[in-house]
């Protein structure tokens, strides 16, 4: 298991990589990235995410344990970023490894809906018009009734 | 105690981080106390519903017990992933 916080970039192909590299007992390995997205209405110029250190890695790794207990991976990967990103920039990944597709698929899943709303992490959006703090989503906390 | 505070409760309170003396049994005695010393405490806790607590680092709500606490963050829904 490995959880990452940190400003700087992430090497996806190589992060990858290394990670499939890992677990030779695993059948499947999902990947997820989340970059950031241009708005619709004004250009986005940055995203800056606000974090709590300490918690945060906390947070991050209680998630991550979860989900290996509860979809049995063999493995786990979690890099997040924070600070200034721009559009397209990789905000974050998940990877999971799994003796089986679906819960490799699952957990990926669990991950991102615990992510979402269970890690304190906070965006802010920085535009021509001005800056505002990303809204909570009332549909991303609901989805975690799911689980 | 260090209480802390996130994205839009550090700006409405204007500072990251203090120490504040406080002998509150729970997180809502603390938000009591807070609220009680100027109008910008005041403004920020004025929809709890609109906030979340951790408690030494762990999410938790309003009526958690402090005792023994070290650190309290308040901050908005997060918004991660």
């Amino acid at each position: 298991m490995r959880v990452l916080v940190q400003e700087e970039p992430f090497d996806l192909a190589a992060e990858t990589a290394c990670f499939a590299r890992g677990e030779g007992g695993s059948g499947a390995i999902v990947t997820f990235t989340g970059v950031v997205r241009d708005l619709d209405d004004a250009p986005l110029e940055a995203m800056e995410i606000e974090h709590y250190p300490g918690m945060t890695e906390k947070a991050l790794r209680d998630i991550a344990e979860q989900a290996v207990a509860r979809f049995e991976l063999q493995d786990v990967l979690v890099i997040h970023r924070y600070g200034r990103l721009v559009p397209g920039a990789q905000i974050m990944m998940v990877a999971t490894a799994a003796r089986h597709r679906r819960s490799a698929f699952d957990a990926a899943d669990f991950l991102m809906d615990y992510l979402k709303s269970r890690a304190p992490f906070w965006k802010r959006e920085i535009t021509a018009k001005g800056e505002s703090w990303v809204a909570a989503k009332d549909e991303d906390e609901a989805a975690l009734a799911r689980w | 105690m260090d209480i802390l505070y996130f994205a839009w409760v550090r700006e409405r309170i204007g500072l990251p981080r203090e120490r504040v003396e406080s002998n509150a049994a729970t997180v809502a005695d603390l938000v009591s106390e807070l609220r009680a010393r100027e109008e910008r405490y005041e403004v920020a806790f004025s929809d709890l519903s609109a906030l979340r607590v951790a408690v030494d680092q762990e999410l938790t709500d309003f009526n958690a017990s402090l005792s023994g606490a070290r650190e309290v963050a308040f901050f908005p829904p997060m918004t991660g992933g």
